[in-house]
Order: structure tokens, then C-alpha cells, then sequence
């Protein structure tokens, strides 16, 4: 059975259609990967999984049960965790406060949860900052603690927002083995991605949005290969 | 429980915060009638700062009518001891409930339906503005001609009923303070804490990461609340009068934030910093002009601004964290020195 079921989903902005019709399906333990221009609908597309937005029509099923329309703290709280694209860290605390939060949704006790926190940081290479609050830090690091602080929360789906955008090839390197390593944990991801390095390393399956609907789906090596897929996002000169 | 208080607290921050609750117990032998009651002020502001911070510093949640909750729980138990001679100590869980109650309203209306910000502050505004024009027309409590506590001379000090000298009500409210200094210390260090400040750091974020909100931000306008009631049981049975002009005044809600802002929002020590210089300069500047024989009205409200501009200017955290770092109390690390490996 599918891990995450999307069916039939639409959302509108007044009059803008910014998800149309979409229907997929996520595998238990798949890095399933959404791609496709700006202004597509990816990140709506996250936020109605997410439980930010409602989605105007069609139903997500999160193991077997309908999750939109959801508010976002229970859709947490059921094991979907997510990152923002803009990232949002809560700047005067300190690192390790920060994933402290995500920890202590399951552990209740604060020695327990700071010992958990410790281990995600540990996991995304930020222990030595523990202690640094989470405002001073660069780019990339901010970046591995908003996925440090979803991952504190123990999820079993964890929802990426082009956690590469803005990264150096070194460092987006270094967070695909982090993110290979999660799912070889047994981890399901689901990402938003424009680096088709990163995409095409990582993705089990790749799913195209154009203007809001999907226009392929597959396996990364076959879609790349889509007439549509190459004319509305690669670019003819990718071929 | 022990383990919870201290665990993680450096030691040199123990021997310091020793240092100086001895020098507070220490305090009555060494200071005149004045300097007593210059002090029972100071703590009292850093006790209504150090619970006003429980809502704005720990949850974010603006409050500018923390008098409500003063004189909910100075009038609730202020009219159980005048009319059935129900001593303050009983009438304090009548005042808590109170107060919790009106704040749990107010909570529940503002965050239920998305009030947030500044619009929240003008509505804590609102009701203290209603509160004092109901105590108006209260006549149970007197209604605008105040309510008064029976008051003799007192020989000996009666902390049951708190009749009795300054030195009483400055140890009670030390112990509040001590108690609220405390509580607020564990707060916290706990889960609650915890997901306080995240919401005060980001709201949505907070939610993404499974924090219901709208419970986590009740609960703070509950603590808050709560632990403010227990100051307006020590204003009426220290002061002895209530008026509804006085004490839901919308003034005596900006001079219980003007503690924490200065000495530092979201800061355990920051309230009893705040209190100590706004309160004990101002007494110092009332002192020297007195004795130069001047008299200005509203020196004291030009000397809370002046002092609220310049820190805001110099140091807009407040004066607690740099003073943390300069005593290294603060776990926090500047950015690290060394270049990513």
C-alpha cells in the first residue's frame, strides 16, 4: 500500500488554479521527487499535504487515512515532517533548542528529548554548533537544521522544500548522502528539487507539475527523456 | 525534581543568585523605614515582571493589561476579608481562579479566531479599560468610592490575616518572588517552555513541528494570569484602599512591563534587573531633587522614558544578556572562529 495517497487534488487562489487534477502515490521507503518550472505548484502542492491549505477538491491519504484539510500540527503529529523553502528556523534560540522543540513532540522529559535532538544533530553534521543560536548561521547549516528540527519529530514521511536550493555542489553532495542515509533508515521523502543533480541521484520516482498539473510521472532516467518534460522544464539544450 | 532545577546550571550562577537572595533576607536589618519600602516596590514590580514575561517573553503574546489580573485578585480577596472576614491566604485561590478565568476568556477570544499582535495588546487594553468602568458602578465593592481594608496600628505582625509592619509584607513578597523566580526557571526547562518559545519565535514553524498553538498559547495566558493575582492580594493588603481608577489604571499595566523591557524580555533575570534600576532610580532622583527642594510633577514618568529610550537605543535585548555574557552565564556560542572542515 501507498504511504501517501494523493487523489484528484485542486487548489485555487481566487482565480488562479494552482494545483490541478493531481493524482500520485508515494511507496513506503521511496525518495519521491517533484520537479518542474517555478510558479508550477510544488510548494502548493506541499502546503496542501502539509495541512496549511485545504485543497479545494480531491482527498490525501496519509497511511490509509484522509489527512487534508488537516491543521499542520496534527498532520505533524501523525508523522509527516516538513521543511520550508524559505527556511524558518526560531532564530534566538540556540541549535540545539531549536531541534529540541521537534524532539520533545514524542519525548515528553527534556533529558530524553535532548539526548534525542542530540542524535539528529549528530546525524546532520551540526553538533559542534549546538550552541550557537540558530540566527548566525550561514545558509547551508540553516538549511540542515530545518531538516534536522522535522527530522526531531520523528516522522515517517519527511516533506523537503529544495533544501539544495542555494547550495554549492560540495555541500549538495553532502546533504544527498545525508538524505540516502535517512531513507536507508527507513525513511520515506518526498522533495521538492531543482538541482537534477541531486534529482536524478536521489529520486525513486519523479513526478512532473506544469502550470499546476502533472504532466509525467516515472522512473527519474525515463522522464527526463519526456518530450513535454524537456520542453516546459529542462530546456531543448539538456538533450 | 532537584535534579530538574539544577541540572545544567553553572555553579558560579548558584553562588551568585545566593549571594544575593542573603543580601535581600539580610536586607530589613540594614535598611530604614524608606529603603524598606522603596524595596517592597522594587519587588513587587519584579514579581508582575516576572509573570507579565511568562506571556510576552516566554509565548510572545503582547500583553499591555496586566492590571486586570492585579486587580481581579486585589479586589476578590480584598472583598472576601471586608465583607466575610475570609483571610487573604484562602481568598488567594479565589483571586487565581479569577483572574485565570478572565484570562482564559481573553485568551480564547483573540487566539480562537486569529487576534495577534498588536491587535491582541489593544484588546488585553479593552478589558482592563472594561474592568475598571464595571468597578466603577460595582457597588459590592464600593464602587468608585473605593474599597477600603479595616487598618489599625499594628504592634505585631499577623501574617495570617497580613495585618501587621512593612518588614512582613517585604519578606511575603520576597517569597513571592523567590517562588515565581522559580517556577519560571522550570517552566522553562520544561516541554511547555519549550514550545512557548517557539511560537514566540515563529508561529507557523511552531505548528509545522506538531505544537497545537492555540493550547500552548492558552496555557501561557493562564500561568500568566494566575501568576499575577497573588500581586493584587499583596496591593490590597499592603496599600489597604482599591480605587478602580487607580488600580485598573491602563499606567499600572505599562509600569509592570517597563521592569522586563528594560532589564530583558524572555530573560528569567531580566524583571528583578528592570525592577531594581527603573524603580530604585527613580526613588534615588525623587530623593536628590527632594532634598535640593525641588518639586517636579511627573519627574518620575520623564525618568521611565528617558531610561526606556536609552536602552532601547543601546541595548535593545535589555540590559540582561550582555550582563549574562559578562558573568558567563549564557551557554550560547558566538559564531564559531574556524572555517567548515
Amino acid at each position: 500500500m501507498a504511504m501517501l495517497e494523493v487523489a484528484g487534488v485542486s487548489k485555487n487562489f481566487s482565480g488562479l488554479r494552482a494545483v490541478a487534477d493531481v493524482s500520485f502515490s508515494v511507496p513506503e521507503g521511496a525518495i519521491f521527487a517533484v520537479i518542474g518550472p517555478n510558479g508550477a505548484g510544488k510548494t502548493t502542492m506541499f502546503n496542501l499535504i502539509a495541512g496549511m491549505f485545504a485543497p479545494n477538491r480531491g482527498t490525501i491519504t496519509f497511511q490509509g487515512e484522509r489527512i487534508d484539510g488537516h491543521p499542520p500540527d496534527e498532520v505533524c503529529r501523525r508523522g509527516i515532517g516538513r521543511t520550508f523553502q524559505i527556511v524558518r528556523p526560531f532564530p534566538a534560540l540556540t541549535v540545539e533548542d531549536n531541534v529540541m522543540v521537534g524532539a520533545l513532540l514524542r519525548h515528553s522529559d527534556p533529558r530524553q528529548a535532548m539526548a534525542r535532538a542530540h542524535d539528529v544533530l549528530r546525524r546532520l553534521d551540526l553538533y559542534d554548533k549546538r550552541l550557537q543560536a540558530a540566527g548566525s548561521l550561514t545558509l547551508p547549516d540553516r538549511k540542515r537544521l530545518e531538516v534536522a528540527r522535522s527530522l526531531a519529530t520523528e516522522p515517517k514521511l519527511l516533506l523537503l522544500d529544495e533544501v539544495m536550493a542555494g547550495l554549492r555542489p560540495t555541500e549538495t553532495d553532502r546533504m544527498v548522502a545525508i538524505l540516502r542515509d535517512l531513507n536507508a533508515g527507513g525513511l520515506t521523502i518526498l522533495l521538492i528539487e531543482h538541482v537534477m543533480r541531486a534529482v536524478m541521484s536521489l529520486a525513486t520516482r519523479v513526478l512532473v507539475l506544469h502550470h499546476g498539473a502533472a504532466i509525467a510521472e516515472g522512473l527519474p532516467a525515463d522522464v527526463v527523456r519526456e518530450p513535454a518534460v524537456v520542453q516546459s522544464y529542462l530546456g531543448a539544450e539538456a538533450l | 525534581m532537584m535534579d530538574l532545577l539544577l541540572h545544567g546550571v553553572p555553579r558560579h550562577a548558584l553562588v551568585l543568585l545566593g549571594l544575593v537572595l542573603a543580601a535581600l533576607i539580610a536586607a530589613p536589618w540594614f535598611a530604614n523605614d524608606y529603603l524598606l519600602t522603596v524595596l517592597i516596590v522594587i519587588l513587587y514590580f519584579a514579581y508582575t515582571g516576572i509573570a507579565w514575561n511568562v506571556m510576552m517573553g516566554f509565548a510572545g503574546q503582547l500583553s499591555l493589561g496586566h492590571a486586570l489580573y492585579v486587580g481581579l485578585g486585589a479586589y476578590a480577596t480584598a472583598a472576601l476579608y471586608v465583607h466575610f472576614g475570609i483571610g487573604p491566604w484562602v481568598g488567594m485561590p479565589v483571586a487565581i481562579f479569577i483572574s485565570v478565568a478572565s484570562g482564559v476568556v481573553i485568551g480564547f477570544l483573540a487566539f480562537r479566531f486569529g487576534v495577534a499582535g498588536v491587535y491582541f495588546a489593544i484588546l488585553t487594553i479593552a478589558f482592563c479599560e472594561f474592568a475598571r468602568v464595571g468597578f466603577d458602578h460595582f457597588g459590592w465593592v464600593s464602587g468608585s468610592s473605593g474599597l477600603f481594608l479595616p487598618v489599625s496600628n499594628y504592634t505585631r505582625n499577623d501574617l495570617v490575616n497580613l495585618r501587621g509592619q512593612p518588614v512582613m509584607f517585604y519578606y511575603v513578597i520576597l517569597a513571592l518572588t523567590a517562588v515565581a523566580f522559580v517556577l519560571c526557571h522550570l517552566l522553562l526547562r520544561s516541554r511547555v517552555g519549550y514550545f512557548w518559545q517557539a511560537i514566540r519565535e515563529d508561529e507557523v514553524a511552531a505548528r509545522s513541528l506538531g505544537i497545537n498553538t492555540f493550547r500552548y498559547k492558552m496555557i501561557a495566558i493562564a500561568v500568566s494570569s494566575g501568576m499575577t493575582a497573588p500581586a493584587g492580594v499583596f496591593y490590597a493588603f499592603y496599600y489597604n484602599n482599591l480605587f478602580p481608577e487607580q488600580t485598573f489604571h491602563i499606567l499600572r499595566s505599562i509600569e509592570i512591563i517597563l521592569g522586563p523591557i528594560i532589564g530583558g524580555v524572555g530573560t528569567l533575570f531580566g524583571p528583578i534587573i528592570g525592577a531594581f534600576l527603573i524603580t530604585g532610580l527613580a526613588e534615588v532622583l525623587q530623593e536628590f531633587l527632594t532634598a535640593y527642594g525641588l518639586d517636579i510633577p511627573g519627574v518620575k514618568r520623564v525618568f521611565y522614558g528617558v531610561c526606556l529610550l536609552l536602552v532601547i537605543m543601546a541595548l535593545p535585548h535589555g540590559i540582561w544578556p550582555p550582563l549574562a555574557r559578562l558573568l558567563r552565564l549564557d551557554k550560547r556560542q558566538e559564531k564559531s572562529k574556524e572555517p567548515e572542515a
